[in-house]
């Protein structure tokens, strides 16, 4: 689904207020954070881990035109076809151009972000092809017409209640009267109408975790096992997936392996890691006969070499916005974005413009929690400043904004006085929550909300709402 | 063309053109090594606490194990546990040479059917290329002797390895792997049941491969 973040501060106070996902969010976030740690704590290499994991991605990154020239030949020597696409459009195209030639009516879909990225679902209706998610999250949010909250718990922000009432809403076929007594009982309806969807797909699409410079290989990563038979099972399998995937060889992608599950779920290692190469080999008794790589840069490429290279290491574990505060009180629809949270926030304003995301780069409090947990080290408050940096010097900020963020710049590089400003302001919050006026008179405090203020137009700021959040949780 | 453009758009962001072809070299060699990185203490142990800690990990999984003598004892176990899970003794077996060595005749009361499983068969046996320690996870190769099908579609996979093939890291399993010649199609790393945590971030099994894994790991030679 395509998204636009403008409306951020307007959503955000939606969210804030929204029972539903308040509910959503009080259930998921503290699992989230406890499982990541439990998961780091049974391995004593952890830390170790996440640096090798930066060194991969670095070289891999330093060499990224070498890396994906050899992994596209080696595609193409085990049967694949590449399809190189510079933007959303090519890429939609490039998918849409596969499904006509397989002559395909239904398509089904393992979770894929970048085909969130690229708007694909409504874009194959509108010629007339059905998608069908099958990951049990994307699957209820595209009955819903929803886009997802989350990069890997997408529905999330959902409580049972509306589970059911969709069913009910879309699952004509079946008894009206039928219960749901617990969880298990919406699953087993899904997984029944699924497995028809699946037997009858032409086309499986799924995404990738990973690319295979060395083998051609791509890699997938699910707990359901709906990325399996959405590849599986039809004639056709297309892996739309994105440039900065691709690793040098086996060995690089299962040390990586051994930080994504631990950091996204909590779990040592998700139940199919999956390597696909190529199409049906002789003899085999199934598998999918053609495969396909949409290959997307859609403005990665001009990140390389710039100060946000860095987010190109980014491998969508979400732990950074599993514990961040500001993603944790507005859920991830407010983002507006197809990746909500801080990563989300680094990369949205290459994906959508930075006069579309503005907003984004300024959800932020620096605690500096996502950068803490992040299994590959992405900088990402760091890379937020460069955003609002930018946004200062091409002037889209109203003049007072300006100048309330050249006020915080001079404190920011006098590093004492930031941190006893904003300790101030911390300490400010806890004891005066009350009196919101207070601030404005700390000139200290001053020049720390000033550079988190946003334009407004409820009336509010975003923080103004968001302490108040806080303080009436 | 648009591969032209993307490596071209990378390389001014790097600066340079192509990699001159010495550190190409440096890099295919770099590739062609296999490396390995950091390997946790837990996928360094010996055979006796490989098969221990896989077992473990498995049942930490929510997946169950059996370990038997040889694979005679094959039908025996399978029949066995089939009967406690309250299953219909009916079994689609993939077509390996080690499967096909069963002694299914043993049990006339189980129901075996050699080939790929379709959405009607509820229990499927298959047979592992080799496990992995450091996580409880199978690997499974695609083959012609080793349908993918049968990994997912039954609601139970019962799944064979041998104690022998129980390798200490992943790193272990894609040596072994390429021994055997290139990269198979489909090679699945596969560490307990199928779950799903979306319906209120609870945990459920059975999402939509199957609900139940049963290892059988077999101590001695088959
Ligand atoms: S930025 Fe880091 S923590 Fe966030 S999704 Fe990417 S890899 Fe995970």
């Amino acid at each position: 689904m395509l998204q636009s973040s403008e409306a951020f501060v307007g959503n955000a106070a939606k969210g804030m207020a929204d029972a539903g996902l308040q509910r959503a969010l009080a259930r998921a976030k503290p699992q989230f954070a406890k499982k990541r740690q439990a998961a780091v704590d049974r391995l004593p290499e952890f830390e170790a881990l996440r640096d090798v994991a930066v060194g991969i991605k670095n070289h891999a990154i330093a060499n990224l035109d070498y890396y994906l020239g050899v992994y596209a030949d080696a595609v193409e020597r085990s049967g694949g076809v590449v399809h190189w696409c510079s933007t959303a459009e090519d890429a939609r195209a490039a998918v849409l151009k596969i499904c006509r030639a397989a002559g395909a009516k239904t398509v089904t879909k393992g979770k894929s972000m970048v085909t969130e990225e690229i708007g694909l679902n409504d874009y194959l209706e509108a010629n007339g092809i059905a998608p069908v998610e099958t990951d049990l999250g994307e699957y209820i949010l595209q009955l819903r017409r929803e886009p997802p909250s989350h990069i890997i718990g997408p529905a999330f922000h959902l409580n049972r209640e509306q589970w059911e009432e969709s069913f009910r809403e879309h699952h004509k076929a079946l008894s009206p009267e039928r219960v749901f007594h617990e969880r298990r009982d919406i699953l087993t309806e899904a997984r029944g109408i699924l497995r028809e969807t699946f037997l009858a797909a032409d086309v499986g699409i799924t995404g990738a975790n990973f690319l295979i410079a060395e083998t051609g290989s791509s890699v997938i990563v699910t707990n359901e096992g709906n990325g399996d038979l959405t590849q599986t099972l039809p004639r056709v399998h297309v892996v739309v997936t994105s440039i900065e995937k691709v690793v040098p060889n086996a060995e690089d992608c299962l040390a990586l392996l051994r930080v994504l599950a631990r950091s996204a779920t909590g779990q040592d290692m998700s139940v199919y890691t999956t390597f696909s190469t190529g199409g049906r080999r002789l003899g085999d008794l199934d598998g999918p006969e053609e495969y396909h790589v949409v290959l997307l840069d859609n403005g990665r490429s001009g990140m390389v070499g710039t100060q946000f290279q860095d987010m190109l290491r980014c491998i969508r574990c979400a732990a950074c916005m599993n514990h961040c505060p500001v993603y944790g009180a507005v859920g991830g629809h407010a983002y507006g974005a197809t990746y909500p949270g801080p990563m989300g926030s680094v990369l949205s304003p290459m994906l959508q413009g930075i006069e579309a995301a503005h907003h984004l780069p300024n959800a932020s409090t620096f605690c500096g929690k996502c950068e803490s947990v992040c299994p590959v080290k992405i900088p990402l408050p760091n890379l937020m400043r460069h955003w609002r940096e930018r946004e200062f010097e091409r002037h889209l900020q109203p003049v007072s904004m300006r100048y309330g963020l050249g006020l915080w710049a001079w404190f920011a590089k006098r590093p004492l006085l930031y941190r006893m400003g904003t300790r101030a302001a911390a300490v400010g919050l806890g004891v005066l929550g009350r009196k919101r006026g207070f601030f404005g008179k700390l000139p200290l405090a001053g020049g720390w909300t000033a550079g988190r203020d946003f334009p407004a137009p409820e009336g509010d700021t975003f923080f103004a709402k968001y302490q108040n959040y806080m303080r009436n949780k | 063309m648009n591969r032209d453009a993307i490596i071209g758009a990378i390389q001014r962001g790097l600066k340079r053109g192509s990699l001159p072809v010495d550190q190409q070299a440096m890099l295919a060699a770099r590739t062609a090594l296999h490396h390995r990185h950091l390997i946790p203490a837990r996928g360094q142990l010996d055979a006796a606490g490989r098969v221990a800690l896989f077992a473990q990990y498995v049942e930490r999984e929510f997946g169950t194990v059996a370990r038997l003598p040889n694979i005679a004892a094959g039908p025996e176990a399978i029949t066995s546990y089939l009967a406690k899970q309250n299953i219909a003794p009916s079994i689609v077996v993939s077509p390996h040479p080690d499967l096909e060595q069963i002694p299914f005749r043993d049990k006339p009361m189980l129901q075996v059917r050699y080939g790929v499983a379709t959405a009607h068969d509820a229990v499927s046996l298959q047979h592992a290329f080799a496990g992995v320690a450091e996580t409880g996870t199978l690997v499974l190769p695609s083959a012609p002797e080793r349908p993918v099908k049968n990994n997912l579609l039954p609601d139970t996979a019962i799944v064979v390895v041998q104690a022998k093939d129980i390798l200490a890291c992943y790193e272990d399993a894609f040596d072994k792997l390429r021994d055997q010649g290139a990269m198979p199609r489909n090679v699945m790393l596969v560490t307990g049941p199928s779950r799903s945590a979306d319906i209120e971030q609870t945990l459920e099994l059975g999402a939509h491969g199957p609900r139940r894994l049963h290892v059988l790991i077999i101590d001695g030679e088959s």
